[in-house]
């Protein structure tokens, strides 16, 4: 159980995480989305005291990161696969950090197991493509067998054998009853791993919800409808309040009536319909929708809320 | 919710944290830093280079030293003749304390030993710990070995030293203790400028740069500022015959000490502030 509370970061004039505010439950993946610069990297390293909050707080299961007796037998978070000393070799990079929080040095052969390396324990971490670091940073989020862990954009760069690894991974963590923190920019990776979304844009708060309920509430829902009869057609539907729009293969895509109403106009009109498909939002569409007003730079608009470089996803 | 915010929650769902552990002490992260300092190259490196210099450079100049010594050279002193490899071996011993923290900086490796040990004084105390007692060993070592080595140099040419003689055995410990402390310094050093380069260039600057600045300044000024200079009174614990304008051994070297404590202090202090940093 994490619970973050009016959580606000500045670095220097700039305001990268604005009085955010939520829990992240047991039991289920959460994702937390926003679109690059959101605040979510900054979020991650201050629920594990990296950065300091300029104000508000954030617990553990009740406890604030540093007051933690144990912090990696409490939590285990993989924020940037590459933070660690190339120089040295896996296995004693793991020992290391076993050893700074009482953890038995046989927990670093369990680790390097359950993750797959090792073969490549002996040798030093320098060498390691991303793939490995990032299985390495894994290994190293588990060593405590921690109640919460938290990953940052775990998946990037890695390819589809790594990343169906981590999701498996991820879920399997979370049947478990284990808190499950993902960040991600991508709504499709976030769709097929989390049960939660909490969407942050510019640094706010923009959704706390299940998958189900943000893809509900957009309001781009449409229905495909093919005709022989398009004129007619539009002419009523669009009587009847709906914006339609006429697509290059003859069919419409209308929005702003449910499909059995298109259906019942249809048919009172005696239109005979080929087609009447409502469509999915994906939950891509969904992001799109909720935070287009706080990506941070438009593309071709320029930029709306100019921030120094350095500040976003390390 | 948001009104129970200060409230300890009285319900945990879920799997409770880890419970029946023991608390993480000081001791755990002492073992830590141990381990990642004997793993690195670097190591190895710094301190086979330091004692390649002192014991090395000390043998060297012992025998040229005692070959050419001739009447208006000054004062004959064997034991610091013997220890002079010592100025080139607190360098090395500074670039190993200097990069115990600028190289978790430079890899981003300081983000995961926060996260390990979020504790910030507790991991800085444990860093120094260890490396103190590294630098420590291996500069009492040097010293001593420099030391025999540097007599069986200089006998035939000059008179030699023995440690029964005063002040000898406590120029040979305080000259591993001298550079063990200047190790420090650059640990401090490092802790408060966080780049390898910047934290180096600090260390030359106080042990070599700045003294010879003060050359320049008429003798008014020159003369306190010198007898003061921190690194300069802490290098006095490895002098036998005392010069003109020094502070006494043990009190030159008492304060080169709190100099390096006020630094760990700074470093201390900037650490706790800042946010984890690193590449």
């Amino acid at each position: 159980m994490i619970e973050v509370r009016n959580l606000t970061k500045h670095f220097g004039t700039t305001v990268a995480v604005d009085d955010l505010s939520f829990d992240v439950s047991p039991g289920m993946v959460t994702g937390f989305l926003g679109p690059n610069g959101a605040g979510k990297s900054t979020t991650m390293r201050m629920i594990i005291g990296l950065d300091r909050p300029t104000s508000g707080n954030i617990t553990v299961h009740g406890r604030a990161y540093v007051d933690l007796p144990a912090p990696l037998r409490e939590v285990g978070a993989l924020l940037d696969a590459g933070a660690l000393h190339g120089g040295r070799r896996a296995y004693f990079h793991l020992l290391c950090l076993a050893q700074s929080n009482g953890i038995p040095g046989r927990r670093v052969d369990e680790v390097l197991d359950m993750v797959g390396l090792t073969d490549v324990a002996r040798k030093r971490t320098g060498g390691f493509s991303l793939g490995m670091s990032q299985r390495l940073g894994i290994a190293a989020a588990l060593l405590g067998d921690p109640p919460v862990l938290m990953f940052d954009e775990p998946v990037n760069g890695l390819d589809p054998e790594g990343i169906r690894w981590i999701r498996t991974l991820m879920r399997a963590l979370a049947a478990q009853g284990r808190t499950v923190l993902v960040s991600s920019h991508l709504m499709s990776e976030m769709a097929l791993t989390a049960d939660h979304l909490i969407v942050i844009g510019r640094g706010r708060l923009i959704a706390d919800s299940s998958v189900d309920d943000v893809i509900r509430a957009s309001s781009g829902r449409a229905v495909l409808v093919r005709t022989p009869d398009a004129v007619a057609l539009r002419a009523r539907l669009e009587n009847a309040g709906a914006s339609v729009e006429a697509r290059p293969d003859g069919a419409m895509m209308v929005q702003g009536l449910e499909a059995p109403a298109i259906g019942k106009l249809a048919a009172e009109g005696g239109t005979v319909l080929y087609e009447l498909t409502p469509q999915e939002v994906s939950l891509e569409e969904a992001f799109m929708e909720l935070t287009q007003d706080s990506v941070e730079f438009h593309a071709g608009a320029g930029p709306t809320n100019p921030v120094p470089s350095g500040v976003g996803g390390r | 919710m948001a009104s129970t915010i200060l409230q300890v929650p009285t319900t945990v769902i879920g799997p409770p944290p880890a419970a029946g552990y023991r608390p993480a002490t000081f001791a755990n992260a002492f073992l830590s830093e141990w381990t990642k300092i004997r793993t690195l190259r670097s190591t190895f490196f710094t301190l086979a280079a330091t004692v390649a210099f002192v014991v090395g450079l000390g043998a060297l100049i012992s025998y040229e030293s005692s070959v050419h010594f001739g009447p208006g050279n000054g004062t004959w002193d064997p034991t610091s003749t013997s220890l002079s490899g010592l100025v080139i071996g607190q360098l090395t011993i500074a670039v190993l304390g200097v990069l115990a923290i600028t190289s978790e900086y430079s890899t981003g490796m300081i983000r995961t030993s926060l996260a390990a040990v979020p504790r910030r004084g507790r991991l800085l105390a444990a860093k120094a710990a260890v490396f103190g007692a590294v630098a420590v060993v291996t500069g009492e070592l040097v010293s001593w070995v420099a030391f025999f080595v540097g007599q069986l140099m200089i006998s035939g040419h000059q008179p030699t030293a023995s440690l029964g003689q005063p002040d000898v055995a406590r120029a040979v410990v305080g000259g591993g203790l001298y550079i063990a402390l200047i190790g420090l310094m650059a640990v401090a050093a490092g802790t408060i400028l966080r780049y390898t380069a910047a934290a180096i260039t600090a260390v030359i600057g106080v042990l070599f740069v700045l003294p010879g600045v003060l050359e320049a300044l008429p003798n008014s000024w020159r003369l306190p500022v010198e007898k003061y200079w921190p690194t300069g009174a802490g290098e006095q614990v490895l002098m036998v015959t005392r010069d003109a304008n020094t502070l006494p051994a043990w009190l030159g070297f008492g304060e080169l000490a709190l100099f390096v404590a006020v630094l760990l202090a700074l470093g201390y202090f900037l650490l706790q502030r800042r946010d984890a940093g690193g590449k």
